[in-house]
Parts: C-alpha cells; structure tokens; sequence
C-alpha cells in the first residue's frame, strides 16, 4: 500500500518525462474531464468526498476550500500551487517537483476547471534549481501535447501555467505573503479575511494548494474520491508523503497510509541509527510541538492520533532524534529559526522571536536564570495567537512542547550551568 | 567617478539580461510587470558575480517601473540577494535541526578551516564566501550544502574537499 498518488511513478526510470507519466495512464483523467464537460461542481464534490486535508501543514480541506470561490463571478480567477517548501524537516514536494511533475501539471488544469480559473503560478523556492528546471521541462512537454494553453484538447478550456521562483524566505509558505511575494513584493502576510477565494492574487478570487494536495487531484478523479478516503482512516484520507529524517538509518520521502503507525514507518526508515535509544521526535516540521519518543511508538500518523498528543501532523515532516541529543540546543536552533524568519510585520513575533531565541541561547550557554522557564512561557504566551500569520504560533508551540516534555532538561542547564546529555 | 559607474551598469543590462527578464515580464499580467522583480534581480545578481548594486537595482526598477525603493525593500527582504561581493563559490550550509543533528558543525568547522573565513566572509583570492543558510529541504540527506544552483548532500569533510576541488 505504499506509493499509489503522488509518487506512483518512481518505479520507472526517469519518471518525470511525460511519456514515462502516460504509460501509467496519466493525463486521461483530464481528458476525461475535458471530453465528457464533467460538472465543476462535480469535481469539488468528489474532492470533498476524498477527504483530502491540505499537505502544507495547516489541514484544511482542500474540496471546502475550492467551494469557497464564486465559480461564475466575472473577471480572471487564479490557481496557485505553494512549492515553497521550507518547514525545517519538509523535503516532500521537492520530489514531486523532481520525479512527478506531470501529475501536479494535470492536478493544476483538473483545478483551474472546477473553478473557472484560466491561469495558474506555481511558487516554488528559489533554492530549488534542480526541481525548477524539471517543472519548467515538464511545462514544455505539457504544453507540446495540448494539455496546457488555448483550447486544451479542442475543449475550449484555456489554461496556462506559469512558474515563479522564490528567493529564500520561509514566510513566503504563507499563503497570503506567498501572494505579494508574486505580486512583487516583500512577503509580508496580508490580513485576513479577505480571503483569497475572495480577494487573491491581483485582487482576485484565488485558490492556494500545496504541491502534495493539487498533485493528488488526479488520482482522486480517477478513482474516485471514496478511493482515496479509504486508503486512510477517518478525518485523514488518502496515503500522505511523509518526509522522516534525524538519527535514522535510511531517511528518506514514504508515502503510505494516513494512520499507519510511527513504528512502522521508522522500521522502513531503517530505525535508528547505530542501534541508539528514541528520545524525542517532531511529528509535523519544526513548529509541531515535540513528542517523547516512547509515547510517539504508540502513535499512528494521522491528524487525530497525532493531536490527541498535543502535536500536530502539520507537513508530515517527522524529524527523529535519538538520546545523544540536548533539547534545549534543539530548541536554541529552533527559536533563532523563527526569530531569523519573522518577517518583521507584527510587534509580538519580530520581538518575541528575539526574546525566546536570547533566553534559549542564554540557558544552553550556562547562563540561565530560574525565572527564564517561567518567563519563556510568557513570551511564548503573549505571541501566540496575536499575529496576522501563523509564523507567531509555530515559534510559541516548540518552546511549550518542549517545556511540558523535557523542562527537567532545561532546569539541569540552569542549575548546573552544564548539558546533562553527554555530548552537549 | 559617478559616470563611469553608469557606464559599467548600462553595459552590464545587455540585451541579453532584458530579454531574459522579458522572459518574466510575460508570465504576469500587462500591469503587473512588478511581478516581475525577483527573476530580474537575480537574473542581475548572477551576471554581476553574484551580488546587487545600487545601480544594479536602480536599473531594474526603471526597467520595470517601479520605485527603486520598492526594488531595495525586495532585495533586501529576501535570503538570496546579496548586498555585498560573495565569493565565485558561495557555498550555503545548513544548520537547522536535521541538518544539525547529523553533524553540520563538523562541516561548518571543516570549511572554516580549510577556506580561512567564517560565515559571511571570502576568501582572499574570492573563489570562496560562507553561508549559514536555513533549511534547504533536503534533510533526508542532511548534513548538505548548496554552491551556486547545486545541493550536495550526505557530506563528510572528505566529501567536501574532494567537492570543493572541483570548483575553480
């Protein structure tokens, strides 16, 4: 059951060319689509039913999501897949990008008609050259074979399909500053609402989907939406790519199952390395509160078994860490993270960030005050919800996970002015 | 000295550089040639050996109709614009956490060791400058690095020196 959406073609050598993509039947969906004039709302209503869960980090459905545009309001609508993948621990959509491009291309078109959008942008970060110049190939190969442009298949449905590229800032995964960032600007996230089904790119009704979600689109219609729903388990549909790095013996992108349980997934990740003892593990990217490793064996991989734990399933980037490492250096590199990415724009998170990464820093360099737990919850606190983006959120809840779970850690560096791991 | 600065700018917008950002104006709609901003900057950046100039961004933000002060917010927002020389090589290395946990600080201690600087420096004879980046997505083969377009992952010092030999 492993590897059936999005990387359904990684067994063929050099999967990304568009023949390789058709002999496994892909674009015939859209065909499909095209050919018969399925019902726009037909195909939300099969997105709805797939149970599919936006794979950026935030879960919101992606079928509720279109159905929030007015399909038959005038002027231009937009398209926008969010390629800017940057959640530390997230290296999922590069290899959509890479290995299975086609399948977002076709994701996109499948899109862009269900809600009468004629031009879509694919965001994908600036960093990304390798996966860039797959998808600009790719983009060629589509538009040769009539899947993109002026009248698709003689359909009448016009569609193109445009790349911008990134420059290196984690904000710009927001999707509202993902909108400024192509509008040519800082990526500064805009208030909300207006939404962007509302007021999107250029002001007009926009739908915003991560590369994993638009790039399972084309499975869900082809094997119906009920398909991909049982492939996973309730409140989670479909397989997920999970990206699983750290101390394990084979990291690596799986896509399996919502709801298949951690331990099985770190046995095909290897296990851990050098035979080493589990201690801690971020289920989601960096942002999703840290779960002790023990407690995290029982777990399954799905949105509601993770946040039964008080984490979250967030990009499904599972970072596995093993009893050498100190966590309160893991939350030092964490909070200058998110102090070095807020962009600026709101007093909680542009200071706040600041405040969390100093009091860190000065705990793991021997020179934490008993007041700093306290106070680290406080700052934490006071950012958290206070902020037009979620930027603020993910910089409080790894500071909080880490304090429920190991604030005997940080009481050891205060007391001791010394690492209780080894080899801190 | 202020002419002959314009000179080397207006030489360094050849035809080739409009037409290259003329590829990025055209993906955007007519009124929007904004959009167009970060593909002109580094489209720039690259043909200056990797960094921007004042001049260099007054240029795009004429070309594009824009106010040079909405050109520098831009340039100075964004991680990959570089506001001052780097080196033919910039090698960007990953610290966050998977990165990190898999021993990066080896390969940063490597490089300052072997290359004589540390982040945000070059080399004397400007082959090399350092780069503490964030994470990169690549951390199933964490540690890695970026040079140029290139990511190298899994690297060992010794990957790194047979890497950096190669590099002129």
């Amino acid at each position: 059951m492993a590897n059936e959406v999005c990387l359904r073609t990684l067994d063929l050598e050099r999967p990304w060319l568009i023949e390789q993509y058709q002999s496994r039947g892909g674009y015939e969906v859209l065909k499909k689509i095209l050919s018969e004039k399925t019902a726009p709302e037909a195909i939300i209503e099969e997105v709805k039913k797939s149970g599919l869960r936006g794979r950026g980090g935030a879960g919101f459905p992606t079928g509720l999501k279109w159905s929030f545009i007015s399909r038959n309001a005038p002027g231009q609508k937009y398209v926008v897949c969010n390629s800017d993948e940057g959640e530390p621990g997230t290296f999922k959509d590069r290899d959509i990008l890479r290995y299975n491009p086609h399948q977002l291309i076709e994701g996109m078109v499948i899109a862009g008609y269900a809600i009468g959008a004629t031009c879509g942008y694919n965001y994908i970060r600036g960093e990304f050259w390798e996966p860039y110049e797959r998808f600009e190939q790719a983009l060629e190969e589509a538009r040769e074979a009539g899947f993109l442009g002026e009248d698709i298949l003689g359909s009448g449905f016009d569609f193109q399909l445009h790349t911008h590229l990134g420059a290196g800032a984690y904000i710009c995964g927001e999707e509202t500053a993902l909108l400024e960032s192509i509008e040519g600007k800082k990526g500064q996230p805009r208030y909300k609402p207006p939404f962007p089904a509302h007021f999107g790119l250029y002001g007009c009704p926009t739908i915003i989907n991560n590369t994993e979600s638009l790039a399972s689109i084309p499975m869900i219609m082809e094997q119906g939406g009920e398909w991909f729903a049982d492939i996973g388990v309730k409140n989670s549909g479909g397989p997920k790519l999970f990206s699983i790095s750290g101390n394990i013996n084979n990291p690596g992108v799986f896509e399996i199952p919502m709801g298949t349980p951690f331990s099985e997934l770190l046995a095909m990740a290897g296990g851990m390395k050098d035979g080493r003892k589990i201690k801690a593990v971020i289920p989601g990217g960096s942002s999703a509160p840290v779960i002790p490793g023990e407690q995290m064996m029982e777990l399954n991989m799905d949105y509601d078994s993770i946040a039964g734990a008080g984490s979250m399933l967030g990009s499904g980037a599972v970072i596995v860490l093993d009893d050498t490492n100190c966590m309160v250096k893991i939350l030092e590199r964490m909070s200058y993270f998110y102090h070095e990415e807020s962009c600026g724009q709101c007093t909680p998170c542009r200071e706040g960030t600041g405040w969390l990464y100093r009091i860190v820093h000065r705990i793991e360099t021997g020179q934490g005050r008993q007041e700093d737990l306290d106070l680290l919850d406080d700052v934490a606190d006071k950012i958290a919800g206070k902020t037009i983006c979620a930027l603020g959120d993910a910089a409080a809840m790894p500071v909080q996970g880490m304090l429920r779970h190991f604030r005997h850690e940080f009481q050891y560096h205060i007391d001791h002015k010394r690492c209780m791991v080894g080899v801190g | 000295m202020t002419t002959t600065t314009a000179k080397e700018t207006s030489e360094l917008f050849t035809p080739e550089i409009r037409a290259e950002i003329d590829r990025w104006i055209a993906k955007y709609p007519a009124e929007w040639k904004q959009s167009a901003v970060m593909g002109a900057l580094m489209i720039v950046q690259e043909s200056n050996g990797g960094w921007l100039t004042t001049e260099l961004m007054d240029q795009v933000a004429a070309y594009l109709d824009m106010p040079p002060i909405a050109v520098y917010e831009v340039a100075t927002f964004y991680s990959m614009f570089e506001l001052k020389p780097v080196g033919r090589n910039k090698i960007c290395v990953c610290t966050n956490v998977s990165c990190m946990t898999n021993k990066s600080d080896l390969i940063v201690e490597h490089l300052e060791k072997k290359l004589g600087i540390g982040f945000g420096e070059v080399t004397e004879d400007g082959r090399f400058s350092l780069k503490e980046v964030e994470c990169l997505g690549a951390c199933g083969g964490a540690p890695m690095m970026q040079i140029g377009k290139q990511y190298y992952e899994n690297l060992t010092p010794e990957i790194v020196d047979a890497i950096l030999e190669g590099l002129e």
